[in-house]
């Protein structure tokens, strides 16, 4: 090929523009001598034609500096509207060549959205080649998913404590079963060694509870144990933790009540209220109950204290049964 | 078979038939009553026994009630939307439709949408192959009637059945703008 100038392509400007929607062609003095049609329409209703740069746009990349838009070449350009919404925008310029001026060519960034609602942009104002609606769709079926996975993660989690809470209640009564017995053993016994106020641990017997059962059926037994749970509940504070461990099984833990004349004077209550008859299968049954209670504080290992209660239940029983008793220490 | 699809199903039936109707059909194809979760994926068996449990309860053919399927998912909105951007106009949405098992894989890596072939044969008339999955056919007849009717477009669908794993719908688009634009703004309306 022989030696000579480069070929140089002529294009006109509306063909430039279907190519490059936000092209911006500036003199050499920096005064726009054509834009594309998504910029006219971003700067509408002023026309474009004429106006020097600065005036359109406020350069935040790089730095304001003199007027020749030759200095521009060749780096990432970042733009502003000065108009509002301040659409920000990014650029690449290149030097033209004889006098013609710099060719600019800009872009949306993450801009993409906020500019497509407040200029209300449509597929017609981007080129065929650029990916803007893929990136428009992509952030909005990846905001579907995130907000479908948002929605899971919440019914996982509500699913989740509902199941933990089944576990660790009688389904019977609603009260706690053994293993939130031992939960809130351990937690009791861990804060009193910590140096928390002690706890009280009374293991409840229900008194002639068989007899009910047998004579009057299951249906009568489980209306006399939700009844008992309803005392035990109405004589115990928030705190408390009330557990069904068996049949006609209670355990009450009692955090911070360790004073023998208050839990003497709790018992008697339950006792009381237990006393009271109960109506089932249209026949009064009247139970009691057996308590025998032990402190942390004279049995600082929690299994020990189970054991202390435990044998305090048991010198209740032996003593005639309807009453309680308190573990040696 | 990705949640996603078996939850349409769901949403469909209980939607169009009511609650009662999909608690007696789930448990007529052994699935709970809470249903299918959008994010986690099944045993493909499950889809089909849901799909003829609902043809069963409902005394519907298998074919009308995919169809209708197709048209329910493009009343919901969120869908709507994500089909729109497959074109400006109705012709341009169904030279798209090739490119729909890589959309849906580009929103969810795990959704397995059947292979899509668009053929012109001239005059405004096409011939859309659907591969993979049987039935889908329809699901996507009922997707292109309700999307003509999105654009305002007036077009025959017609499924013209399938062999081998493979449906074939005849499609002429006989008016691009015969009736209102539904109307679609890149930008999402506030609030959504």
């Amino acid at each position: 090929m022989a030696g000579g100038a480069p070929p140089r392509l002529g294009i006109p400007a509306a063909a430039l523009g279907r190519l490059m929607p936000m092209f911006l062609w500036l003199s050499p003095a920096g005064r726009v001598r054509a834009a594309g049609p998504t910029l006219e329409r971003l700067c509408a209703p002023q026309a474009l034609a004429g106006r020097p740069l600065r005036e359109i746009f406020e350069l935040v990349r790089p730095q304001e500096g003199g007027p020749d838009p030759a200095r521009l070449a060749g780096q990432r350009l970042q733009l502003r509207l000065r108009a509002p919404p301040h659409t920000a925008l990014r650029g690449l310029a290149v030097a033209l060549a004889g006098r013609q001026g710099v060719l600019l060519n800009l872009s949306f960034g993450l801009s993409l959205t906020e500019a497509v609602r407040d200029h209300a942009l449509t597929e017609a104002d981007f080129a065929a080649t650029d990916l803007a609606i893929e990136l428009l769709y992509l952030n909005e079926a990846k905001n579907a998913v995130m907000e479908e996975l948002g929605a899971l993660n919440r019914r996982l989690q509500t699913a989740r404590r509902a199941a933990e809470e089944r576990a660790l209640t009688d389904p019977l009564t609603g009260l706690g079963n053994r293993r939130a017995l031992e939960l809130a053993l351990q937690r009791a016994a861990g804060s009193a060694a910590a140096g928390g106020p002690g706890f009280a641990l009374a293991h409840l017997d229900l008194d002639h509870f068989k007899a009910v059962n047998d004579s009057l059926g299951h249906a009568a037994g489980d209306r006399v144990l939700l009844r008992v749970a309803k005392v035990l509940r109405g004589e115990t504070r928030e705190q408390d933790v009330v557990v069904r461990i068996g049949g006609d099984e209670f355990v009450l833990l009692l955090p911070g009540l360790t004073d023998p004349a208050r839990l003497s004077a709790l018992a008697r209550r339950v006792i009381a209220g237990l006393e009271t008859p109960i109506e089932a299968a249209g026949h009064p049954c009247r139970i009691s109950a057996s308590i025998g209670m032990a402190l942390s504080p004279d049995h600082p290992d929690p299994a020990r204290l189970l054991h202390a209660a435990d044998t305090a239940l048991y010198a209740a029983k032996r003593a005639g049964r309807a009453r309680w008793a308190f573990a040696g220490a | 078979m990705h949640g996603l699809i078996n939850r349409s199903i769901q949403c469909f039936l209980r939607d169009t038939y009511g609650p009662a109707a999909w608690a007696a059909i789930a448990r007529a194809a052994g699935i709970g009553a809470e249903g299918f979760e959008a994010m986690l994926a099944y045993d493909d068996a499950l889809t089909g026994a849901l799909v003829a449990a609902a043809g069963r309860h409902l005394g519907k053919p298998r074919d009308a009630l995919l169809e209708d399927l197709g048209i329910y998912l493009v009343g919901r909105e969120p869908l709507r939307r994500l089909l729109r951007f497959g074109g400006a106009t109705y012709a341009d949405f169904l030279h798209s439709l090739e490119d729909l098992p890589g959309r849906g894989r580009l929103a969810l890596p795990g959704l397995d949408l059947p292979r899509l072939a668009l053929a012109g044969v001239g005059d405004g008339r096409f011939r859309l192959r659907v591969t993979g999955r049987p039935g889908f056919g329809h699901v996507c007849a009922g997707v292109l009637r309700a999307m003509a009717d999105d654009y305002g477009a007036l077009a025959l669908i017609d499924h013209l059945g399938g062999a081998g794993g493979a449906e074939e719908i005849g499609i002429e688009l006989l008016e691009p703008a015969y009736a209102a634009d539904r109307g679609f703004s890149l930008a999402r309306p506030a609030g959504t």
